[in-house]
This record gives structure tokens, sequence and C-alpha cells, in this order.
């Protein structure tokens, strides 16, 4: 089981917005 | 760690490649980085450079305060300072965690001794702590400290 990253900005902020959660952000360069 | 995550965050991964954009607008210089960001993009806390998984746990439980801290909830603050040093006693944010659960401890009760109280455990906790030197200006009478 992996962590379900969001690759759209917008749609985590949305989602913090409705959760009340902050927002994770992970700035990589790991590859993909 | 994966439920940690899920339970206290939403999860954003950005590429560099993908979204070097986003790298300028966040200010991100190096990888890995890991902001704490609220819910309208405002940062609270960041971490640079890989770190072993505990490590990294109790810093994302250090950033979990800081947003508690800075949004002036401070006895959540303070129980989520507490936490990290109780939960990752090893980890480098354990001394930064308790110089902050002093400073929200205070910010709840304006009692400087509170200050005092925590220079002193950081410094028989974590002597070579940088944070025990950031606090060691506490450890003078409580009138000099409640005046700043």
């Amino acid at each position: 089981m992996a962590i379900a990253w969001i690759r759209d900005v917008d749609e985590a902020f949305r989602r913090a917005r409705e959760s009340g959660k902050a927002v994770l952000a992970d700035f990589s360069a790991a590859p993909t | 760690m994966i439920r940690f995550v899920e339970q206290h965050f939403v999860p954003l991964k950005i590429h560099v490649r993908e979204q070097p954009q986003l790298f300028e607008r966040f200010g991100a210089r190096w990888t890995p980085t890991q902001l704490i960001l609220d819910e309208s993009g405002e940062e609270h806390y960041r971490i640079e450079g890989f770190l072993p998984k505990d490590d990294l746990l109790a810093k994302l439980e250090m950033g979990l305060g800081k947003l508690a801290f800075e949004r002036q909830r401070f006895d959540d603050a303070q129980r989520t300072f507490h936490d990290v040093e109780m939960q990752h006693p090893a980890s480098g944010a354990a001394p930064e965690a308790l110089y902050w659960e002093g400073v929200a401890a205070y910010k709840s009760s304006n009692d400087a001794a509170r200050l005092q109280d925590t220079a002193r455990h950081l410094s028989q906790r974590y002597p070579e702590s940088e944070w025990t030197r950031r606090a060691s200006v506490w450890a003078k009478p409580a009138s000099r400290v409640a005046s700043r």
C-alpha cells in the first residue's frame, strides 16, 4: 500500500478546504 | 507513515520535471522538500533534504504543531509538540518540539516560568542541541523574559 499522492495542486487545495486537513506538498526529483 | 499522512494531510506530489513552475512558486530549491501548507496555500513548516522514516514522521507532526501554533491554537499546539517529543525522543525534531511546547505553554498561560522550565528541561535532555542554546536566554529572571 502506498500514499495516494495527488498531482493536481488545485485539486489538493480543494480537498484541503473540504476536509480541513493541511496539504503535505512533496517536491521530488525521484523517478515516477 | 502512510496512515499518519492520510489521516492528517492531503498529499500532493510535485515532480521537478513535470511542474517546475510549482517549485518556483513555493520556493523549493532542493529535493526532497516537504511543505506543510494550509488550505489557502500558506506555508507553515518546511522540511528540506532526506530524513529517515522516524525523523520524517516527527517533522511532519512538528508541522502540524506549527500550523496550530500559528493559528493561535496554543493548547492544541502544546499537545502536538509534546507528542512529538514523547513519540520520537531520538529524532532531531525532539528538542525543537520541546522548545515550541514551551513557547506554546507560555503563549497559552502568559507565565514566563514555563519558558524557564523549558530551558531547564532542554539543557537536561538535549544539552548539545541548538534549541537548548536558543532557550538559554530564558534561564533568566522571569521579569526579563516577560518583558520581551
